[in-house]
């Protein structure tokens, strides 16, 4: 584990070598990788390319933040793109303003529509609101039935009319929502195809009739690239309000999100975590934007590392360094640093590309670190600032102090002397917060 | 009509279809980086990913020689990508075994309704076993199904433990002398690992009652799905071993096209496509008619 953060911070140093704006040679990499990223995530291949040539455009010539290379930094200004297409740091809440205020829902077949549906009824029965849910898919076996029976576990009552005609439904829920005093109706409709001109035509009339507070689109999280033409198609028929995003407790990156919200300019209003009835939750884009592009939450890290590695005492071991002190009492305390950062387990989950958990044992790597610093902190003082000293008798004994070999003892002497040298590399670039780059790279 | 009609009809709806795109792309009968840019985008845009639109290309880059019809080239080292094993519709086998694996709202009830109605088409007796006993109304879903294609439904309570299900459909199927079995399952996310091991549990069931296991598992696939349809199938792979996909909603403007990473990079045949929600709308796979679709070539080009 320590030898490939190191080989991390090797190429991190090599990228770096006095860049201080990004230029287009020194952000091609970085450009290929996150259009590659994006088509990855499923994010509209027509979407992907007018993004990326629009960010080039306005981060080239752009000043690199001092502990990013300019890789990094074409990528976090991608990444706060993003967040803004997503719809910007703040979720938007569902504005119902009539009583009773209509929502409706509508989408592919298998969206998770119904789902979602007793979702929100419970959401807003748990608010004191009191929704009445409608069952307007005459159309699958049995899906009003599945409706009645989400109805009863939540306790909200589902009106179906006759079972038959969508629309002789909705109007007649229109009265029993009135009648008996529901402040909230929430109109479930069928599954159709956004070409199917008919069934497009019963949804915009059902649309029409109740001209509803809130009309949603439920999407599914793992749809590929024809999401924007559904998702336009249904926008044009029913001018919709917003998005909710199901099964994104999947594993699916999720670039439908930024696909939709880009061509059709609507919101993410709630997305679906799951199969129990309180999993429907406000959009944060923040979360999403590391997840669509598959850098992990790779910018949480590098905010952690500003925070946690004090700029004092990082300049003051890049002076150390400068002047060729850099000792293993120094190695100590950067070893230490990492650890702050959090357990490794946790960095690596914030590290890209989805790093197999079984391809690193982390185990053993905090192992190895506790071990390090168990090893130099049974040195003297003396022998921490002029390893050189370290002969066999002096290792014997501290391999007794720390409970370890001559073997490891060699290793930790091993990984600090490759970090001098990597430090020499370094050199030219002056008295920057390198330690701001250590464990990663992007 | 055939299965080119079915899916060109299908594939057609969408009155802009990107495919149409690449009849002009080869009228300049050159094979230029504009041109590949282009064909790139085409077949990004129907789900096969980067990596399947790459192998695609630069076989096409070797195969074609200036003056050939590039268009049909293309088509067949598209059609060489996807493999077809259609199911058996007329098995020697009895009990045959028919296992319905998917995530939730792939189409794994109505393909299964699918299915019934083709076998009892063809004489044989069904039993449909209702493995969903989580999702609400997902039995009387399969016993509408049920009633509507004349096969047996072995149902319990919503609920109750899906493989108990299972064993009493396959006690039913045996006892009863009945042909075909087909065993829905609730719809689960392929990250979720007890409901993957809920699915292994049926699948040892049947492997106990039933001599070689189930003689089909299929993983039905929402036609929709982008990449991480490759995820799922690799996962359910993993847990039951399927045998094949059913590729579903294809009379969509979708176009199925993560089909191609499946194949060829997972070796997981295509079974069969559903295009439509009607009980017959469920068809052999044609890899050849399927990739003319795609591109938007007539049947007599083939």
């Amino acid at each position: 584990m320590f030898e490939n953060l190191q080989k991390k911070m090797a190429s991190v140093f090599k990228t770096l070598s006095g860049k201080g704006r990004i230029s287009e040679s020194n952000i091609k990499e970085a450009v290929n990788s996150v259009k590659l990223s994006l088509l990855e995530a499923d994010v509209n291949y027509k979407v992907v390319k007018e993004l990326v040539e629009k960010l080039k455009v306005e981060s080239i010539g752009a000043k690199v933040m001092q502990s990013l290379s300019p890789d990094q930094e074409f990528i976090r200004i991608v990444r706060d793109e993003l967040v803004e297409i997503m719809g910007g740091k703040e979720p938007v809440k569902l504005d119902l303003k009539r009583n009773p205020a209509y929502i409706m829902l509508a989408g592919l077949q298998g969206s998770g529509k119904t789902t979602s549906a007793a979702k929100l009824a419970k959401m807003y029965k748990e608010k004191g609101r009191k929704p009445l849910l409608v069952a307007a898919d005459t159309y699958r076996p049995a899906a009003i039935e599945q409706l009645v029976q989400l109805g009863r576990q939540i306790d909200v009552p589902v009106f179906s009319g006759d079972r038959k005609n969508a629309l002789e439904i909705v109007k007649q829920a229109k009265d029993f929502a009135i009648r008996n005093i529901h402040d909230i109706v929430i109109i479930d409709t069928a599954g159709r195809l956004h070409i199917d001109s008919d069934m497009m035509a019963e949804v915009r009339k059902i649309h029409d009739m109740v001209n509803p507070d809130e009309t949603l689109m439920v999407v599914d999280s793992m749809m590929g690239q024809d999401a924007v033409r559904a998702a336009t198609e249904f926008n044009n028929q029913l001018e919709l309000s917003g998005f909710i995003i199901t099964k994104l407790d999947g594993d699916s990156r999720g670039g439908v999100i930024i696909s939709i919200r880009y061509v059709t300019s609507k919101p993410i209003k709630l997305v679906g975590l799951g199969e129990k009835l309180d999993n429907l939750e406000p959009f944060y884009a923040e979360r999403y934007a590391g997840r669509v592009l598959g850098m992990g939450d790779v910018l949480t890290l590098i905010e952690k590392v500003e925070k946690e590695v004090q700029g004092e005492e990082a300049e003051k071991a890049a002076q150390k360094f400068l002047e060729n002190k850099f000792d293993l009492e120094d190695f100590l305390q950067q070893l230490k640093q990492i650890k702050k950062l959090g357990p490794l387990s946790q960095i690596l989950e914030m590290l890209p590309g989805n790093i197999p958990k079984e391809n690193v044992d982390i185990a053993k790597g905090e192992k190895q670190m506790k071990k390090m610093e168990a090893i130099i902190q049974s040195m003297t003082p003396q022998e921490r600032k002029n390893p050189k000293v370290l002969n066999f008798s002096r290792k014997q004994r501290v391999a007794k102090g720390s409970g370890t070999s001559l073997q490891e003892i060699n290793k930790v002497l091993q990984s600090y002397e490759e970090m001098k040298k990597m430090m020499k590399q370094f050199k030219s670039m002056g008295k920057k917060k390198f330690f701001g780059k250590m464990p990663f790279n992007m | 009509m055939g299965f080119f009609d079915d899916l060109k009809k299908g594939l057609s709806k969408a009155k802009e279809a990107i495919f149409d795109n690449i009849k002009s792309i080869f009228k300049t009968n050159k094979l230029d980086e504009q041109t590949l840019d282009e064909l790139q985008e085409l077949l990004i845009m129907s789900d096969m990913g980067m990596q399947s639109a790459d192998n695609i290309l630069s076989a096409l880059k070797q195969r074609y020689t200036q003056g050939e019809d590039a268009l049909k080239i293309l088509r067949d080292i598209m059609a060489e990508n996807l493999s077809c094993q259609p199911i058996n519709l007329s098995p020697s086998k009895k009990p045959y075994v028919i296992l319905v694996v998917g995530v939730n709202g792939s189409g794994k009830t109505t393909s299964i309704a699918k299915l019934a109605k083709l076998y009892a088409q063809s004489g044989r007796s069904v039993v449909l076993a209702a493995g969903d006993t989580f999702r609400a109304a997902a039995i009387e879903q399969l016993k509408t199904w049920g009633e509507r294609t004349g096969a047996t439904v072995i149902a319990h309570q919503n609920g109750s433990d899906a493989a108990a299900v299972v064993y009493d459909a396959l006690v039913h199927t045996k006892s009863k002398d009945k042909d075909i079995l087909i065993i829905d399952t609730a719809g689960r996310l392929h990250n979720k690992s007890n409901l993957m091991d809920e699915l292994k549990k049926i699948k040892r069931t049947i492997d106990k009652e039933i001599s070689g296991g189930p003689d089909e598992v299929i993983l039905v696939l929402d036609g929709t799905t982008g990449q991480n349809g490759i995820v799922q199938a690799q996962a359910f792979k993993e847990a039951v071993d399927i045998t094949g996909i059913i590729i579903t909603k294809l009379d969509g403007t979708a176009k199925g096209g993560i089909a191609f990473a499946i194949n060829t990079e997972l070796h997981i045949p295509v079974k069969m496509i559903g295009i439509g929600e009607k009980a017959d709308d469920l068809k052999i796979f044609e890899p050849k008619a399927y990739c003319s679709a795609l591109l938007g070539m007539e049947e007599s080009d083939g």
